[in-house]
């Protein structure tokens, strides 16, 4: 079974624990309430299409900034209003690795899509979030490793 | 923006306005059908007394690439209380993209009266109007489908292949990057599920929300649509047109426009689309 870096991995066994679709996605919509805007100090609409993820139908864009102590901050948008699948998968990542250094976020596997929001997503929607999930780590990497 | 029947629309009754849904909330005649991209939106909230047709989950056989058989789809409309004769409402998020598309499976299967929410969800929600988050139950109904007909407004990959060496009409209704081919090259990214990028030649590239207004996902007017796909790419209402995506569902959208709303007789929706065209052996790609 894969394995996730940081806070990410016990996310990921909270939703291997409720396996039934209905809960799962109860679960999805609790991270979709707590999905923080990006800030204005970090970026202004109309944002740069260069963090516009590509693939994704519901307009995700990510952006990542340096801490004082290294780590790594992710800070998200995601301008179509129904979009909640982006916004839960926001979150999580938001919550599972911000704080966790380049290096460590390289690991991520776009497993994370599957193993969160289980088989039964259209191939469309999977490809969309993992392209999330492969910009952060591509911007982790290039931009702030 | 004018009312549904003043935009002259040849079949003007299958859109129906967000207050006409409202006014039919209790009508025992009609079921309101919620159909997303987004999986978990209606569970946050839908219209009251809608049910979800989910495409993954409810449409589509679970183990070869089709959608479900007349003993399966009989099943689905009797839990929903459906019968032949319901009039049936489709709504959803993205201009009613997937809303579209599961009314065109609904329409493989012959259900004559089906409708769609003009402006979808978004038009709902900007309205303030209610939503809820309890999910309704009907009583079971007896339904009886007749078998599936995949001949009138589904083609399937040969028949793409003859329509294109007798110089019949094409509408690539993905997005530009999609119709170049561009987006499949783009490196760290997951691809489209195809292994070639471009498009189906002599396909024209009409990306199919150009018939929405964005503003409100309203549809456009007969005439701001006509102007999309008869001025700008020359189409006929008398033409033999196959429209395409990436798996069908972009593509019913704009069957139901060409069809429906500007009254052509022979519009299909080629479902296998682009992962099946993009992934197949020998057929010509145009880029």
């Amino acid at each position: 079974m894969k394995s996730y870096p940081g806070r990410l991995q016990g996310i990921v066994e909270e939703f291997r624990s409720v396996p039934e679709q209905d809960m799962r996605a109860e679960l999805l919509i609790e991270f979709a309430d707590k999905f923080i805007d990006v800030p204005e100090e970090i970026a202004k609409r109309p944002f740069s299409p260069s963090n516009l993820v590509p693939g994704c139908e519901s307009e995700a864009y990510i952006w990542c900034t340096k801490l004082a102590d290294g780590g790594l901050k992710f800070h998200f948008a995601v301008e179509n209003p129904h979009g909640v699948s982006a916004k839960s998968l926001a979150a999580i990542l938001d919550e599972g690795l911000s704080g966790l250094n380049a290096e460590e976020i390289s690991a991520l596997s776009e497993d994370i899509v599957y193993d969160i929001f289980g088989r039964n997503i259209s191939m469309g929607k999977g490809q969309g979030l993992m392209g999330m999930v492969a910009m952060l780590r591509s911007l982790a990497i290039q931009n702030c490793g | 923006m004018s009312s549904i029947e003043d935009r002259g629309y040849s079949n003007s009754e299958v859109l129906v306005s967000t207050d006409w849904v409202a006014d039919n909330l209790s009508n025992p005649d009609v079921r309101i059908i919620e159909s997303n991209e987004d999986q978990l939106l209606y569970k946050t909230g839908h219209i009251p007394g809608a049910v979800e047709v989910d495409w993954v989950n409810d449409l589509n056989d679970p183990l070869q690439r089709d959608y479900l058989q007349k003993s399966q789809f009989e099943e689905l409309c009797s839990n929903l209380g459906i019968t032949r004769d319901t009039t049936l409402i489709f709504y959803g998020d993205k201009n009613n993209w997937w809303a579209a598309y599961a009314l065109w499976v609904f329409r493989l299967f012959g259900h004559s009266d089906v409708r769609i929410m003009d402006g979808g969800r978004l038009k709902w929600e900007k309205e303030g109007r209610e939503m809820t988050r309890e999910v309704p139950s009907y009583k079971p109904a007896t339904y009886k489908a007749p078998e599936r007909d995949d001949s009138t407004i589904r083609a399937f990959r040969d028949d793409v292949l003859k329509h294109i060496s007798a110089g019949n009409q094409l509408i690539d209704v993905r997005s530009p990057e999609e119709f170049s081919g561009e987006r499949l090259h783009m490196p760290d990214y997951p691809n489209e599920g195809a292994l070639r990028g471009g498009h189906i030649p002599g396909a024209k590239s009409v990306p199919w929300a150009r018939a929405i207004n964005p503003d409100d996902g309203t549809f456009k007017n007969a005439d701001e649509l006509r102007a999309v796909y008869e001025e700008e790419q020359g189409l006929k209402p008398s033409n033999d047109v196959i429209a395409y995506c990436r798996i069908g569902e972009r593509s019913s959208h704009s069957w139901f426009v060409l069809h429906y709303l500007l009254g052509y007789d022979k519009v299909r929706n080629y479902d296998g689309s682009w992962t099946e065209w993009g992934n197949s052996v020998g057929v010509p790609i145009e880029k």
